[in-house]
């Protein structure tokens, strides 16, 4: 397995560039629902960025999006995904399938609904080995047994003969991982890959995706809900709402001092395995289908706690705020604490 | 493993003070095979010895993994699923003993919320029904209209909400409706199986918050079944966790956090991540190895062997370890460890693989020992 | 199976999510598929036919307005005055066809009922009793369907005695396992379900939980069967009169009776095989189209 020497981790370029993304759902008789409005983000070579939000936040269409994943009946993706300088949106599709796998993989949150149920693992991985890699027969299955020896499944040989069915949900997504790494991507896209997961498997799983970006100097984009997974492992975290990015900043910076309400709120009401007990938890009132339409104002306004009435006003702009960018007219002060 | 009482909570048991007391509990599900005349051939062993009391007015967590039987333990408590062995002694009735009308009467003592609420209410029956449906089942008469407004008052819905259907509320209302439902009869013990895990990470606490105010105005006993430890720590006074259908370790919420003894609650409580990037860097990890054995063929001795890091040559692949006290701790402090005293004192370390420490300082893994 | 699955599938069997807009959805979707206003609009025709048979049809069913024209080598065909012809007595193929809709639509909602029912009452027994009670019932099942329905259905007929009820009967009784195997692995599927379990927990008695909760939700398939099931009475209904297992009295059109009565002037007269073939395949068709749509807009795992 090649191991590159880590990089710098920040050169300038980025690898991938998100620009004003935006994804429009049109039913047949059925309203059209915006599930991502103008999000832009950066993902730089070796970095990990953070994507986290709720059901119906976005996060996983802005995936999909990404890789030219959504059905195209109904569907209006707008904006740019720049992939070293390439726009994925517009580039043929026979390319676009070329660049699928080889340079940016992903992993889905259902490792079995993801793996064919009726071919055994072995040849799921070295079919990957032989499209993209130009690897043959007996070389693609030394590589494919390599690979899952790699993510951490004993006895690969024996697992090769196995179908997805005879694995465990963590080694079905270890079998996953080690098929996304197989061509050797310099991004990797992870939409909640450990939710459907026991919390000691997702530390394994986390642990190995934190050490294949080491190794392999791959960027890793990190799709989910959960910000205890994001907290130990993303470089730079966007919170999202409703389909736009609320905030935007480093993970020390974010969870240090959340500024956005929504973020602020998010911390006070999960609790925490190291707070003193009896420690109050503070919900967000509401729930998250509670929204505002972005253009009469602040998604958020009508659960937080901070809200003018500018809120209702008119739809806030995403400000760059020095260490950080937000998207809020009242931000909590810094060190505030969170009101309840 | 089942006649086995160990001794401390013995005396506590005759205590008016314990509400539940579930004695080597025992829940084997049969593995039948055979085309045409069936037969066993083994069975799961869900649930297999447990020994829980639950005060009254307390709330116990039982915290596991998926697979770990928590959840089929819970429903052997209410009768729900039938236990194969066992005493499950609620104030002074052997629930294990009812049958027919005497179990259904006693289900108005213990209520159940369960994880999904969607599932959890039938889609074709309103509000008003499916709060009323306990009241008519056991013949409460009086004025159900009346009750079912105060019951949706209670947990925080309008009174409007009575004519709808479960499909026009948001997961954490629906959720509301659930545990309204589990205290419409007045019940003295609520087994919540994952009551908020369904939910969304911002409505959470509103549950949590829910369960504990109702606690607090009805004076509920509760026994919260959850995989999440950091919301079990939150809500629960004392907590058990299972391990492949056993209790490893038992304590009062802080002495287990404080000083988890069990080797599986110490890997447990690392693996749980903590959104505090600071926390996040700084912590060490104990990795565990595989998955969990399956329950129809359970490891020897200690159920955690195979998997644990701190495993020794001797005792722990022949003796299964019982729920015992460790000196230097409270009495209400139990782990199911033969070493428990040796690890806590530093006498023995974890196997270094499964130790990861903080990010700076982690390279990556040259030779990871190979199973082939 | 995998090692930590055993447990999870003992102890909490995730049923599908039963969307609670289920039947509003699915009458939305209904709406607006051409196909199902089709088939909606067949059955309507046929319905409306039925009822108001003596209004449209210009002569009695009994009545030989040609009874003079008739030889045997000459059956006149559709003309302006008898717009299908006459048949083989002089009379107006036209009114019979018209009149024969009522009795197709009589047997076909009739056996479908009965066939409803008795399948009901077997799938509630397998389906809400399990074990031995279920297993009984589910051999009876398997055995009534191992021998084919048709020649089933000839044998009751003809054990009954040539006659509308007969045949009713005997349809009724071909289609009962077919209902009664579905309602039972409905009902196998929601009685491990969280709300059954949320309502055994709280000490419901045992027939409100299976006619309450289960009963009902596990309903809507059986309703797009019978759908289905009609149109299949209609043309078995057809067939045994075809095979003269139908109606006594010769008087009432039936459109299977007419098809057979036609044999021997197939040749000379086409149009009296023709328009009531025609009437059979088009209620059918009606039926089927509505319930097969119905079936897709109620089942997500046919949707395409």
């Amino acid at each position: 397995m090649r191991v590159t020497d880590s990089e710098p981790l920040l050169r300038s370029e980025p690898l991938l560039d998100v620009r004003d993304l935006s994804v429009t759902f049109t039913r047949k008789g059925g309203p059209t629902v915006r599930a991502v409005d103008g999000v832009s983000f950066t993902v730089r070579p070796g970095e990990t960025v953070g994507l986290v939000g709720e059901s119906g936040s976005g996060k996983s269409v802005t995936s999909l999006a990404v890789m030219r994943l959504l059905p195209r009946r109904g569907v209006q993706v707008g904006g740019q995904v720049l992939f070293d300088g390439d726009d994925l949106l517009t580039l043929p599709r026979d390319r676009m399938r070329d660049i699928r796998g080889r340079d940016i993989a992903m992993v889905f949150q259902d490792p079995m609904s993801s793996l064919n149920p009726v071919v055994p693992i072995g040849i799921q991985v070295t079919e990957v080995l032989e499209r993209h890699q130009d690897l043959k027969g007996e070389t693609a299955r030394a590589a494919a047994e390599e690979l899952l020896f790699r993510v951490g499944i004993p006895d690969p040989r024996r697992r090769l003969k196995e179908y997805p069915h005879q694995l465990s949900g963590g080694m079905r997504q270890r079998a996953l991982i080690a098929m996304a790494l197989a061509c050797k991507p310099r991004l990797l896209i992870a939409d909640e890959p450990t939710t459907a997961l026991d919390v000691t498997i997702q530390a394994q799983i986390i642990e190995l995706l934190k050490e294949l970006v080491q190794d392999t100097g791959a960027s890793l984009v990190m799709i989910t809900h959960d910000l205890g997974v994001v907290a130990g492992l993303c470089d730079t975290v966007h919170v999202m709402y409703s389909g736009r990015i609320v905030e935007s900043a480093g993970r020390r910076e974010l969870f240090g001092e959340p500024r956005h309400p929504y973020t602020g709120g998010l911390l006070a009401s999960v609790p925490r395995l190291d707070a003193p007990r009896g420690a109050p938890l503070h919900p967000i009132p509401g729930s998250p289908t509670d929204v505002l339409s972005w253009h009469k104002g602040c998604a958020f306004a009508p659960r937080c706690p901070n809200r003018l009435d500018a809120c209702i006003g008119g739809p806030p702009r995403l400000e760059s705020l020095g260490d950080r960018s937000l998207r809020c007219l009242n931000p909590l002060e810094q060190n505030e604490e969170v009101p309840a | 493993m089942s006649d086995q009482v160990p001794a401390p909570s013995a005396e506590k048991r005759a205590s008016a003070d314990v509400l539940l007391s579930v004695r080597g509990l025992e829940v084997h599900f049969p593995i039948r095979s055979g085309i045409v005349v069936e037969r066993q051939v083994g069975s799961v062993k869900a649930v297999d010895g447990v020994d829980l009391d639950i005060p009254r007015g307390a709330t116990v967590g039982l915290v596991g993994e998926s697979g770990c039987g928590k959840s089929t333990l819970g429903r052997a408590i209410l009768r729900l699923v039938e236990p194969t062995a066992g005493t499950v002694t609620f104030g002074d009735v052997d629930v294990r003993a009812l049958a027919g009308e005497d179990l259904r009467r006693m289900r108005r003592q213990m209520q159940m919320v369960f994880q999904d609420p969607m599932a959890s209410l039938d889609p074709r029956q309103n509000v008003q029904s499916v709060l009323s449906e306990p009241l008519r089942a056991h013949g409460i008469g009086g004025d159900h209209r009346a009750r079912v407004r105060e019951l949706l008052d209670v947990v925080g819905l309008p009174a409007s909400a009575a004519n709808r259907y479960p499909h026009e509320f948001s997961g954490g209302q629906r959720q509301r409706i659930g545990i309204a439902r589990a205290i419409a009869l007045e019940p003295q013990l609520i087994v919540a199986d994952e009551p908020v895990s369904a939910l969304d990470v911002s409505i959470q606490a509103q549950v949590v918050n829910l369960l504990e105010e109702l606690q607090d105005r009805l004076g509920l006993t509760y026994l919260v079944i959850a995989h999440d430890l950091a919301v079990v720590r939150h809500i629960a006074d004392v907590v058990a966790v299972m391990y492949l259908g056993g209790l490893v370790e038992q304590a009062p919420s802080d002495d287990l956090y404080a000083t988890p003894l069990h080797p599986y609650t110490k890997a447990l409580m690392s693996a749980v991540p903590i959104p505090d990037p600071v926390v996040e860097d700084t912590r060490q990890r104990i990795l565990l190895q595989g998955d969990l054995p399956s329950p129809a063929d359970p490891p020897t001795g200690c159920r955690f062997h195979t998997r644990c890091p701190f495993r020794q040559p001797t005792r722990c692949a022949e003796e299964r370890p019982l729920l015992r006290t460790v000196a230097g701790h409270a009495d209400a402090h139990r782990v199911a460890c033969h070493w428990a005293e040796d690890i806590e004192a530093g006498r023995i370390l974890p196997a270094a693989s499964a130790v990861v420490d903080p990010d700076p300082v982690r390279e990556p893994d040259p030779q990871p020992d190979p199973a082939t | 199976m995998s090692l930590s699955e055993v447990e999870a599938a003992t102890e909490s069997e995730q049923v599908e999510q039963p969307a609670g807009n289920l039947r509003k959805e699915a009458w939305k979707r209904l709406k607006r598929d051409p196909i199902a206003l089709v088939g909606f609009g067949l059955i309507a025709f046929f319905v409306l036919v039925a009822i108001f048979a003596p209004l449209i049809a210009p002569y009695a069913p009994d009545a030989q307005p040609g009874r003079g024209m008739i030889t045997p080598t000459n059956i006149p065909g559709p003309s302006a005055e008898h717009w299908f012809g006459l048949d083989a007595s002089g009379r107006d193929e036209f009114s019979r066809v018209v009149y024969g809709a009522r009795q197709s639509l009589l047997v076909g909602v009739v056996a479908t009922l009965f066939g409803m029912a008795g399948g009901l009452l077997l799938g509630v027994l397998a389906g809400a009793f399990g074990g031995k009670v279920d297993t009984v019932v589910m051999r009876i099942v398997d055995i009534m369907l191992s021998i084919p329905g048709l020649l089933m259905a000839i044998a009751i007929a003809a054990l009954l005695g040539a006659g509308l009820w007969s045949v009713m009967i005997a349809i009724a009784i071909i289609n009962v396992p077919v209902f009664a195997r579905l309602l039972r692995g409905q009902m196998l599927a929601q009685r491990g379900s969280d709300y059954v379990l949320a309502a055994v927990s709280l000490g419901v008695r045992r027939r409100p939980i299976v006619l309450g909760h289960i009963l009902p939700n596990s309903i809507s398939p059986v309703i797009v069967q019978a759908t289905l099931t009609l149109a299949t009475a209609i043309i078995e209904a057809a067939g045994l009169s075809f095979l003269g297992l139908g109606g006594a009295d010769p008087r009432v059109p039936e459109w299977g009776r007419m098809l057979a009565d036609t044999q021997r002037y197939l040749a000379s007269a086409p149009h009296l095989a023709f328009f009531p073939g025609i009437a059979i395949v088009i209620a059918a068709l009606g039926f089927t189209m509505l319930g097969e749509r119905l079936r897709e807009a109620i089942d997500p795992k046919y949707r395409r």
